[in-house]
Formats: C-alpha cells, structure tokens, sequence
C-alpha cells in the first residue's frame, strides 16, 4: 500500500470541495442545506491548509485554519438567523419558492 | 505506516460518503447529522497527521456548537421532513442538474490536474519562519505564535465573533405585543410627582381611585 503523502489529503480536499460546490449548484430543497454545503467547502479549504502546514512543517497554516473557523461559525451564525427571519416574513425557505430577490 | 494508510483510508472514505449524504439526503435533519459525522472524521484525520490542537477545537466548535445551531433551527422551522424530495419537486425540464453536474465535474477535473502538477517553489523551504518544533506539543506551539505574532488578527477575529452575535440577536429579535418588558429607563426616570398622588379623604368615606 503506498504511503500516504500530501497529494492524498489534497484529492480528499479535492472532493469534499467538490461535493459542496455540488450541493450548491444542484439544491432546490431549502437553504439550510446550501449553508451546510457551504461548511463543507469551508472544511475542504481546512484540510488543505492543515496538511500544507505539516508536509512543509510550517505553522502558520494551522494558524490560519483557526482564523477560519472562526468566521465560518460566524458566517453560520448570521446565516442562520437571516433564514429565520426569511422563515418568518414569508413562511417557507424552499429554494424554488424565493423568488424576493430576483431583479 | 500500513495502520496509517488503512486508518486514513477509512476515515476518508466515512467523511466522502457522509458529504454525499448531505447532499441528497432528503431529511434536513439527516443531513445534520452526516454533516456532524463528516466533521468528526475530518478532525479523526487531523489528528491523525499530527494537528491534534486543530482536531479537538474542529470537534468542540462545528460538532458542539454549528452543528447543533443547524439542529435548532431545521427543528424551530419545521422544514426536516419535506417527502419526496431529491433534488427538485417537480421536474420542469429545467437543466440546472446536468449543467450543474457537468460544472461541478470540471472543478473537479482541474483541482485534480492542478493538484497532479504541482511542484513546490525552489526556495519556498527556506523563506519559511514558523518551522514546526517537535519538542513542544502542537497546542502549545500554536499558542505560542498565536498571542504574540498574531494577537492583532487574533483580537480582530474575536470583533468578528462580536459583531456576528450582535447581527444575530439584532436580526432574531422582534417586539411582541402585549409582552409585558421591563424598561430600565422609565424605571429609573421616574420622579416623585407622577408615582405619589396626595388626596384629601373625607370621614367614613372610601377614596376611590379610577385612573
């Protein structure tokens, strides 16, 4: 079995990015399923920069990936609660029937 | 060195399947939790490469605090159960799923290529300040290079952090009416004059009192 370097995180990274971008592109359910595809990117994005930051045994990508997770969890936040006041005003968060926005 | 290959083989392959899974899943709150169990592999893997520190916080801010905001709001909303749902309702003809497949395909393909090509820059390894020591655990080196070289961005994602609460609040929050709020400045605003009302009351005679 070959020994695992840095290519196998990068294709891993790869596609979980790739399986986000996805779920963006193809949801037509409700947008919480767009916000948590867009952790899923988010996370993609991580496991680069952990695994750069090791292969090349460098730190300061690992410093970055908590700088990340910092806005992705405020990123969620705000998210979140602009869906429920979305919820509230107009009673449905199906991607289809959100159509406020178009110009 | 097979233990690691075997173990990143399976944690990779949970935190893939678990990804799809969000995805297509047609329960949102399904889709909550394979989230959660992509999050716990992804940090299964990080300390496997040797970012212990990155691992636990992965597992204590997306598991223990995202993830479950996710719950609480497919919960409030009531939108988990939608039957019969993939991807679309109705299929109208409409061509978002190949373009969007085909789109996606050609992300993928040049990730790949570029990841197949690359080479690092000749001098990249020695520009490099931070090297990793092995002497010191990883928490400690983070915390290290974290509060003194970073501290400005370290203050400054923690305003971001900040704002974020306040957004939210501010943007959740609605005035009700009929609920009965305490308001501190009519409280402490309030002289004698208008709380205390002086009245004459006559022998054998009630004072009566209406507004």
């Amino acid at each position: 079995m070959v020994s695992i370097g840095l290519g196998h995180y990068l294709t891993l990274a790869a596609i979980i990015f790739t399986i986000g971008v996805v779920g963006i592109f193809l949801n037509r359910k409700n947008v919480i399923v767009i916000l948590m595809s867009i952790e899923l990117i988010l996370l993609a994005v991580n496991i680069n920069l952990v695994s750069f930051s090791i292969f090349i045994n460098d730190l300061s990508g690992q410093i970055f990936t908590l700088f990340i997770l910092t806005v992705a969890a405020a990123e969620a936040a705000i998210g979140l609660a602009i869906i429920v006041v979305y919820f509230r005003n107009s009673n449905t968060i199906r991607v289809e029937e959100i159509k406020n926005l178009k110009g | 060195m097979i233990a690691h290959s075997v173990f990143f083989y399976i944690f990779s392959l949970i935190a893939i399947v678990s990804a799809v899974m969000v995805t297509v899943s047609k329960n949102t709150v399904h889709s909550v939790f394979f989230l959660i169990l992509d999050f716990i592999s992804i940090s299964c893997l990080f300390i496997m490469i040797g970012a212990e520190f990155l691992g636990m916080i992965m597992l204590i801010v997306y598991v223990g605090a995202v993830a479950v905001l996710f719950l609480f709001v497919v919960m409030m909303l009531n939108v988990a159960e939608q039957k019969g749902q993939w991807f679309s309702s109705r299929w109208d003809g409409g061509t978002h799923i190949p373009v969007g497949l085909l789109v996606s395909l050609i992300i993928f393909f040049e990730l790949i290529i570029v990841i197949g090509g690359w080479k690092y820059k000749p001098d990249l390894l020695n520009s490099l300040s931070l090297n990793i020591s092995t002497e010191v655990t990883n928490t400690k080196s983070i915390g290290n290079v974290l509060y003194t070289d970073y501290i400005l961005l370290f203050q400054i994602s923690g305003m971001i952090l900040l704002v974020a609460m306040i957004g939210a609040i501010v943007l959740t929050f609605r005035e009700r009416a009929g609920v009965k709020r305490q308001s501190y400045v009519k409280q402490i605003s309030r002289e004698r004059d208008e709380g205390v009302d002086l009245v004459e009351a006559e022998r054998n005679k009630g004072v009566k009192i209406d507004g």
